[in-house]
């Protein structure tokens, strides 16, 4: 059966043949132009002046465009209607485009951008959270408060409290392939966009608004991104939407692709996070009450600020169970910008937030600060009744710790009020733990410390709980279209972009296992909006949640007709897909090329669609109360580092980790997802530091100030193992999501980070992150000074 | 434009073991040549400034990022990409573990990864796992975590050694 089968990526032989297509890639019609777009120098002011005859007079410019010369509407905002694609009047920051050039090369159109004079009335920019807090700039009329319990009065009545701020920097996604876009204008007016998005849909409206035309009259196919990350979900609509534009005014075809500065200066990256936190606790380290103030800097225009504001507050208690927690968080608005999607979507930073308050506790108490975690973890899961609904967890063998049996008692919830019914870290943590060695380690550690004055050793082992479900409950949905042709080949085509993540193939797997054939009879289709209509971005970790499912319904829809039709032919109903063919009873077998030839000629369609909605889901962001996701993946790491107290340096010795996929679709993508997940995770916190200057300019705006872990950066030993236990719910094949959750696994990089820098002294190393070697040192000069 | 500061450049290379004559503009960086002029699209742009190492190709016999070296420069050499690799059949090894070793998920890193990685198993030997960490370093990859790379790099090394030893 495919499904489970580690098969490579469906494009691996495309891929190292050098054959796979990027839109970079598409071999242009004769006559195609190109697009830059000339640039904001100011972060916050009034556009007084603009004098473009330079940039007409450049050679090969054909058009510049500016706000006044837009048809239709200038905005390329995912819903706030807030972001235009040219400045109109104001600027917000510094990289906002002003205006679009127009020309036969992208060179000439680069060039001629930089030759643009634009003149402003200045106005002091709001940059940092500080400024943004004094001017009172936000998003919403104020903040978000989420609360279960009375955490005041719990945290005043704890017989321990800790309180600190923790400053944490934001992520420039670094998708290898920049943003990029395609238009090629069609009869009629109609418009054909090929761009690297993730939100297929969301281009198509976008260009339809710009145009004036209704959606119908817009086609986007996007056969592949050069990774995503959640960068590509709102930040390709002002390429493919400028493209479109020019592209109808011209009547030639219009392409534009960033190059790596402007990409880095003109789009937004993770939100960086101060998170201000008071904690009482108990002589065990478990927490009676939490407080949470997140300071959130959005950038200049809304996005997608408010549901990544709002999952930090749903991931905030993590792994641990809160009976008095309070989150309060404030969405600020600045000059920067415009702060967007990227993995974890808000979730890593309020994760990283509680697990700094449980590394804070263990100081504060001398214990290890892995008992202090599982001290506060959420009740394992029963096994679930009857098997109804599946495992989450293995089965329980007597004599080890037994799960806490939490029926009859009061139930578990999370401070938004969702119930946890499927917690498996307790056996997860035992089982990461006993393998990789916590005990010895810790010890070894230890010794290591004791007789190093220099190089010193740290070692943490840190959870992961997130919530699978697009927190926008009418996102959880996905369409699908499949044909089987008479030849019996399958065409198979569904919402879901591919980005490297390897979604076609796992559901390729899906669709092959239906039908019981080989996943080569499988053709994969770049995702196209005129195939599968209304489609939610590919985010949330949930493509092949959704689209699985979605193409499940499709597929068996044309089976279930198709078995229909046999079972009349042949007089039996006894049917069954396997092996490439149709079983008819114990008597006949056809091929499955014969047996889709059959329909055919009795004329049964053998073409279908397929539909999915998540259930359960109900969530309101407003009083944070409900059930925002169907269930959570889970996930542990251990990471051992040694940081050299006198230059800050730092190196990730070895990881060890260990991830809930559910019951896999593809053991071998997942596995890549974990690997990767963890490198990006540890990197965001460990290296990849963005620095804007005092007015506003971002200084690291290429990868030679902007440092991405390199190879040499990774683990040196890294063992990654898959849980194996089916999903509870019944997701596609009872498998887990698993896109972003393993990012946050390298959580447990910072924070072996900072039980190394413990080791130096008496103080608590409050490191923020990116733990640089500059914050390494401060922190070991703070710790040695006992602060 | 006079002779003495003509702004385009005749060049004739050899690119992919063929014969290959141009008239190019002298700042038409190699790799914008090879993507723009000959349609070789197996190399890509990503930072066009040598760090990424997505754009890296083999020039006489050395990985080469695409986009440090102008066209210009390279007339008379002997230039290979992914695209001609692939058709010699010299990396098909490598790129099999690739396969197999899950080694790539966007894929866009992937034929400058190869380009380097040929650089280092030509220069023979079994390289240890942090010599072939040191010779990557060079090449960023986004989406694996590198892991699944050094496994396919070793193996290649391992089997290529076993072979000419047999």
């Amino acid at each position: 059966m495919s499904v489970a089968s580690p098969l490579p990526h469906d494009a691996a032989r495309l891929h190292v043949t050098g054959q796979a297509r990027y839109v970079d890639d598409i071999p242009l019609p004769a006559g195609t132009l190109h697009l830059a777009f000339g640039l904001s120098g100011v972060a916050r002011g009034r556009i007084t002046g603009m004098d473009l005859s330079a940039v007409r007079m450049a050679p090969g410019v054909v058009m510049v465009l500016t706000a006044d010369d837009l048809p239709f509407a200038n905005d390329v905002s995912p819903s706030a209607h807030d972001e235009p694609l040219l400045a109109a009047g104001a600027v917000h920051y510094i990289g906002q485009p002003v205006f679009a050039v127009v020309a036969q090369s992208h060179l000439a159109a680069r060039r001629a951008a930089r030759l643009g004079r634009i003149d402003y009335a200045e106005e002091a920019p709001i940059l940092t959270i500080d400024q943004a807090q004094a001017a009172n700039s936000r998003f919403e009329d104020g903040p978000r408060i989420y609360s279960k319990g009375d955490a005041p009065a719990a945290i005043a009545a704890a017989p321990h409290r800790v309180k600190g701020r923790f400053e944490v920097g934001g992520q420039e996604h670094f998708y290898l392939e920049g943003q990029a876009a395609l238009a090629l204008p069609q009869e009629g007016g109609d418009m054909v966009v090929h761009s690297s998005t993730q939100h297929p849909t969301e281009i198509q409206h976008k260009v339809a608004e710009a145009l004036g035309v209704p959606m119908h009259a817009v086609r986007v196919e996007v056969r592949r991104m050069g990774g995503g990350f959640g960068g590509k979900e709102s930040q390709g609509n002002a390429l493919a939407v400028a493209c479109a534009v020019a592209a109808s005014m011209t009547g030639r075809p219009c392409k534009m692709r960033y190059d790596r500065d402007d990409d880095m200066v003109i789009t937004g990256k993770r939100h960086d996070f101060r998170i201000d936190y008071v904690a009482g606790f108990d002589d065990a380290g478990r927490v009676l009450g939490v407080d949470f103030v997140h300071h959130v800097r959005c950038g200049w225009a809304q996005d997608l600020s408010l549901p990544v504001a709002d999952r930090a507050m749903l991931h905030a208690d993590n792994a641990y169970l809160l009976e008095n927690a309070r989150i309060e968080s404030h969405r600020l608005k600045t000059n920067t910008q415009s702060a967007t999607a990227f993995r974890g979507f808000g979730g890593p930073q309020g994760m990283v937030g509680i697990e700094r308050v449980m590394d804070h506790i263990a100081h504060h108490l001398g214990r290890d600060p892995l008992e202090v975690r599982r001290a506060n973890y959420y009740a394992e899961a029963a096994p679930a009744a009857g098997g109804a609904g599946g495992l989450s967890a293995p089965p329980f063998t007597p004599g080890e710790r037994p799960p806490e049996d939490i029926s009859g008692k009061k139930k578990q919830t999370t401070p938004y009020g969702m119930e946890v019914e499927d917690f498996i870290l307790h056996a997860m943590t035992d089982r990461l733990a006993t393998e990789a060695g916590y005990d010895a380690r810790r010890q070894a550690v230890a010794a290591w410390n004791a007789a190093q004055p220099v190089l010193k050793r740290g070692l943490a082992l840190t959870p992961v709980k997130f919530g699978i479900s697009f927190t926008l409950t009418h996102l959880n949905q996905a369409g699908a279209l499949v044909h089987v042709y008479q030849d019996g080949s399958v065409h198979m085509n569904h919402g879901g972009t591919e980005m490297g993540q390897g979604l076609f193939q796992k559901v390729a797997q899906v669709a092959a296992a239906r039908f019981g054939l080989d996943v080569g009879a499988v053709k994969i289709t770049a995702t196209d909006t005129g195939k599968v209509p209304n489609t939610s971005a590919t985010a949330a970790s949930s493509g092949s949640d959704l689209n699985g499912m979605a193409v499940k319904a499709a597929c068996d829809t044309i089976r279930d007709r198709m078995a229909a039709h046999l079972a009349e032919r042949f007089g039996n109903d006894d049917i069954t897909f396997a092996d490439g063919c149709v079983h008819i009873g114990q008597d006949h077998t056809l091929t499955f090329a014969q047996a889709a030839q059959s329909a055919y000629a009795a004329r049964v369609s053998l073409s279908a669609t397929g539909f999915y909605a998540t259930p359960k889901v109900e969530w309101d962001r407003i009083k944070g109360q409900g059930r925002p996701f169907f269930y959570f993946a889970y996930g542990a790491a251990l990471t051992e580092v040694v940081i050299d107290t006198l230059t800050g340096e730092t190196r990730i010795l070895r990881a060890d980790l260990l991830h809930d996929a559910g019951a896999s679709l593809n053991p071998a993508l997942d596995i890549g997802q974990i690997e990767g997940g963890y490198v990006q995770g540890a990197g965001w916190l460990t290296m990849e530091e963005l620095v804007w200057d005092t007015k506003g300019q971002l200084r690291t705006h290429a990868p030679s100030t902007y440092k991405i872990p390199a190879v040499s950066d990774r683990p040196a030993v890294f063992n990654v193992g898959l849980w194996e236990g089916a999903n509870r719910e019944d997701t596609i094949y009872r498998s887990k999501a698993v896109g972003e959750p393993p990012f946050m696994l390298g959580i447990s990089a910072l924070m072996a980070i900072s039980d190394a820098v413990a080791a130096c002294g008496p103080g608590y190393p409050a490191l923020d992150a990116p733990a640089t070697p500059e914050r390494i040192l401060a922190a070991v000069r703070r710790v040695r000074d006992g602060i | 434009m006079t002779e003495a500061f003509r702004d385009r450049i005749d060049i004739a290379l050899t690119v992919n073991g063929e014969q290959v004559e141009a008239r190019v503009p002298a700042g038409r960086h190699l790799v914008d040549f090879l993507r723009l002029d000959l349609g070789l699209t197996g190399a890509h742009a990503g930072c066009e400034h040598g760090v990424c190492g997505a754009c890296t190709i083999q020039v006489d016999g050395q990985a080469v990022r695409g986009c440090l070296m102008l066209a210009a420069q390279a007339d008379g050499a002997e230039v290979w990409t992914l695209e001609g690799l692939t058709e010699q059949g010299v990396i098909r090894d490598l790129q099999d573990a690739f396969v197999a070793r899950n080694a790539l998920q966007c894929g866009y890193c992937t034929p400058g990864m190869l380009a380097s990685i040929k650089e280092l198993l030509d220069m023979g030997g079994v390289p240890d796992r942090a010599t072939i960490r040191e010779h990557l370093s060079g090449n960023y990859c986004r989406c694996t975590g590198y892991e699944a790379i050094i496994d396919a790099v070793e193996t290649v090394a391992q089997a290529r050694a076993g072979k000419g030893a047999a």
